[in-house]
């Protein structure tokens, strides 16, 4: 009863800190500071049409590292947790064969979401989208696959192999702009050739950074989800 | 402009009645699917507030992934069935 | 009018609500889902801007006078990043949760007593 009353007080609280929050909001009107600099800035330096891509890939390509690495150790952390020895296994409980339509039906879809998922990631920087929305979609490519079929196994060592490659590579290009382009240009996309405004292969690195992003999210999400399933 | 606002409310009517449907229901799977359903409407209203690259992400990640890795854990816990309240 | 501002902060407070005062431990971890969603929601509702459209530049008016026509991209990244680290945390606590079930069969909280004192 007491905790209730407790946590009632708290919740009072944090409704009175959040309408006076809410009392000073005043409506913008244009835009300030940082924001104007990336808007004016974005397209001449960086040769992209997304300005979302170009903050998140090279103004601010410092956080997109530190979050593909808490990705990393949430996946290892979730990898780890789930493990189960040989001589625990329980017994099997006995399954179905999933019907005839969703079986036919994977086999004519599976290609046409990775392909998807594939095209999402690389047109990044020319319309909404880029490295995550299309790891998710490779994921859930991955995710068909379990469902239709009972006695499907991911292959660990390519999963392995493409996530531990694509963050090495990921780091190795960074390091690139430091070596080739001076001091201070960590993680620059100028270190190729910017290209034409609105064709695919222009704003330098960036289609090669989100490349590499998209397939380490979609590998990492894939094998969460094979760790979470595993029976 | 006016059938634009009255979209928002009912929108944010519905997402409220279910984020506490998902807290005062016994059933497990109910409350999983609630809150699959505020992720939705949230995705939508991203496009509404005229972020795309936010809605696609949300779409895809909060709507999807996050109700399947719910459901999984609840198969892997299943034989406390009766809910402890 | 920041409709939109009030709904994100009333769903930060139905999920703190529910992370107090539930007691099976997949409800406390659905709780946190729906504050993260509620403070996605108000960071975004800040940079926008009305009358103006989204920060994709892609036809040539658009390039020439740019930051006179987009709302704030800064937010949107960062609630980009947001959402990614939000579902993988979810994935590491229902882990955890998982656990402790093998451990002691039951979902309540109140069973777990060992590090009171």
């Amino acid at each position: 009863m007491i905790k209730k009353m407790f946590a009632f007080i708290l919740l009072m609280f944090m409704a009175i800190m959040f309408y006076a929050l809410n009392s000073n909001i005043t409506e913008n009107k244009e835009l300030f500071g940082v924001a104007r600099s990336y808007a004016e800035r974005g397209a001449g330096e960086l040769g992209t049409q997304n300005i979302v891509t170009s903050i998140v890939v090279t103004y601010r390509g410092f956080d997109t590292l530190g979050e593909v690495s808490v990705l990393f150790i949430a996946a290892t952390g979730v990898a780890v947790l789930l493990r189960r020895k040989e001589e625990e296994a329980p017994g099997k409980r006995s399954k179905r064969q999933s019907s005839e339509i969703l079986q036919t039906g994977t086999k004519l879809l599976t290609p046409i979401i990775i392909m998807f998922g594939v095209y999402i990631f690389i047109n990044g920087h020319l319309s909404p989208g880029g490295g995550f929305q299309g790891g998710a979609v490779i994921a859930s490519a991955v995710l068909l696959l379990f469902l239709s079929d009972i006695n499907y196994e991911i292959n660990h060592s390519l999963f392995n192999i493409i996530e531990s490659f694509s963050g090495a590579f990921y780091v190795v290009i960074g390091l690139l702009g430091l070596i080739l382009l001076g001091a201070n240009n960590f993680l620059d996309n100028r270190i190729l050739p910017l290209g034409e405004f609105g064709a695919i292969l222009s704003a330098g690195a960036i289609p090669v950074i989100y490349s590499l992003i998209g397939l380490k999210v979609g590998t990492e999400l894939a094998s969460i989800i094979d760790n979470m399933k595993r029976d | 402009m006016e059938l634009q606002h009255g979209i928002i409310i009912l929108m944010g009517l519905a997402m409220i009645l279910s984020a506490i449907l998902a807290m005062m229901v016994k059933d497990l799977i109910s409350s999983v699917i609630a809150v699959g359903v505020v992720s939705l409407f949230a995705s939508i209203l991203y496009l509404l507030l005229q972020a795309p690259d936010v809605a696609m992400t949300e779409a895809a990640i909060g709507a999807g992934l996050s109700t399947l890795i719910f459901l999984y854990a609840l198969h892997k816990t299943k034989d406390a069935e009766e809910e402890n309240d | 009018m920041n409709t939109i501002h009030i709904l994100g902060f009333i769903l930060m407070l139905i999920g703190f609500w529910g992370m107090l005062t539930q007691k099976n431990m997949i409800k406390i971890v659905l709780a946190m889902a729906i504050v993260e969603t509620g403070v996605q929601l108000v960071m975004v509702a800040f940079g926008f801007i009305k009358g103006r459209t989204a920060p994709i530049l892609d036809s040539p008016e658009l390039v020439k006078n740019a930051a006179n026509l987009i709302v704030d991209p800064v937010p949107q990244s960062l609630v980009l990043t947001a959402i990614v680290i939000g579902v993988a945390v979810n994935a590491l606590m229902l882990a955890f949760v998982i656990k402790l079930y093998q451990k002691k069969k039951t979902l309540s909280i109140t069973e777990y007593k060992d590090l009171k004192w």
